[in-house]
């Protein structure tokens, strides 16, 4: 049966183990992976759209009584798939630490403040051309404890869902520029460099609200289809 | 044509985006996907998910998809009319602190398979964590079930390792069954690319 989807792409994924990054080493699986055809199990998959989520659940903002400390910013891009189709109608989950790099999580002590007015958490579904929109907070640089000294450079949390089990998507958005990025084993886990560069967003001048946000850009490329699944011949 | 943007890691703090009931938001998904409403056999699949130093995984998401009781996808792909619109097949699930998960679903029907073999009734998992850079990917299958002897997927698994797949009706309490995943050692369990 032929591939509905791409294998090629996934050389831009990490490997599961990456020793530098240490939480992966009792949990990598240490066998090989077992290659199985795409069948009807793998090329469909979970349908949310625009009647599962609410308009203000894209705005981090505007989530408790007053607004959250930080830099202001317009999160925004396209959702698209290896042929460049946009993917339409389709969840973006999303989840950050606050601006001084904490999350409002019962397991981080990192020492820096949490704030009341911001939660962190955000989700949209993509227009019919494949675009999405959050507005949030800058997140903050924060430490945590893989090495001596070592600090996540500011990222959001993305979550993408896609047309099928197979699109599915959990990465990492990066801000340019972030001196620590050549530090940091989560982002150097992927080891091509262009790849690499493929997780960080841009600044956008046009997007940039005057006197409210600076905007940033971030299209997400998920895996493709070769056929619609429609017309797939999956039986 | 554009490249793919790579996968990274969930991190610890997944639940704030993923599982938000505890941080007082609204879920969109959640552990149960079937109430009352859909026909079928229903069940509830339990189990826990360990490190390569045996020790249990805290901070982990399971999502599961599957077919309805008649094997019937909730998706354009698969076409086929539906029983029930109640029914969407997907799940989300944190572990607890003692690596536990459960989902409350209903027992999936034979599902096509290539060349127009079946697929013996199973449940496709993908699981995220912290350490884990990019989504594990694998099916719980049911054990004892005859059909599972001609399934093409399971076929592609060593023989000895088929058992890692198979969620086992515990005897105590009917409806219940046990599914555990090892992400290393002599247990480990199988996960697939596709």
């Amino acid at each position: 049966m032929d591939d509905v989807y791409s294998r090629a792409g996934s050389r831009a994924d990490p490997p599961y183990l990456v020793a530098d990054y240490v939480g992966t080493r009792i949990r990598a699986p240490q066998r090989p992976l077992i290659l199985i055809p795409q069948t009807l199990s793998e090329i469909t998959g979970p349908v949310y759209g625009h009647s599962d989520v609410l308009p203000e659940e894209a705005d981090l903002t505007k989530q408790h009584a007053g607004e959250p400390l930080g830099e202001r910013i317009i999160v925004k891009g396209r959702v698209l798939d290896e042929a460049g189709r946009p993917v339409p109608n389709s969840l973006v989950e999303i989840w950050q630490c606050n601006a001084a790099g904490r999350y409002r999580h019962v397991v981080d002590q990192h020492e820096a403040p949490l704030d009341p007015n911001f939660t962190g958490a955000g989700r949209c579904v993509t227009d019919a051309d494949g675009n999405y929109h959050f507005v949030s907070i800058k997140p903050g640089a924060y430490p945590w404890r893989n090495h001596p000294n070592a600090w996540r450079p500011a990222h959001i949390h993305l979550s993408l869902f896609g047309p099928s089990f197979l699109t599915r998507l959990v990465t990492q958005m990066y801000f340019p520029g972030d001196p620590l990025f050549r530090f940091d084993p989560i982002f150097n886990s992927v080891p091509d460099p262009k790849a690499r560069e493929r997780m960080i967003c841009r600044f956008d001048l046009e997007a940039t609200r005057p006197e409210w946000a600076l905007a940033y850009h971030f299209d997400i490329v998920l895996r493709g289809s070769r056929a619609t699944p429609l017309d797939a011949d999956h039986a | 044509m554009p490249e793919r943007t790579p996968s990274q890691t969930v991190g610890p703090y997944l639940h704030i985006g993923l599982t938000q009931g505890a941080y007082g938001a609204r879920e969109i998904f959640g552990a149960n996907l079937a109430d009352a409403g859909p026909s079928g056999r229903h069940i509830r699949i339990e189990g826990r998910v360990y490190d390569g130093e045996g020790k249990v995984v805290p901070d982990a998401v399971l999502e599961i998809w599957q077919a309805d009781d008649q094997g019937r996808y909730a998706h354009p792909a698969d076409g086929r009319p539906l029983a029930s619109n109640s029914f969407r097949g997907f799940g989300r699930c944190p572990t607890d602190k003692d690596g536990v998960f459960a989902f409350a679903t209903v027992k999936p029907g034979s599902v096509p398979g290539p060349a127009g073999a079946a697929q013996a009734p199973h449940i496709n998992v993908g699981l995220f964590s912290r350490g884990l850079l990019k989504r594990l990917f694998t099916r719980i299958y049911f054990e004892g079930e005859p059909a599972n002897a001609a399934d093409p997927v399971l076929a592609l698994v060593p023989a000895d390792r088929r058992r890692t797949l198979l969620a086992k009706a515990d005897p105590g309490n009917p409806g219940l069954f046990r599914f555990d995943l090892y992400l290393q050692g002599a247990n480990e369990t199988v996960f697939f690319d596709a």
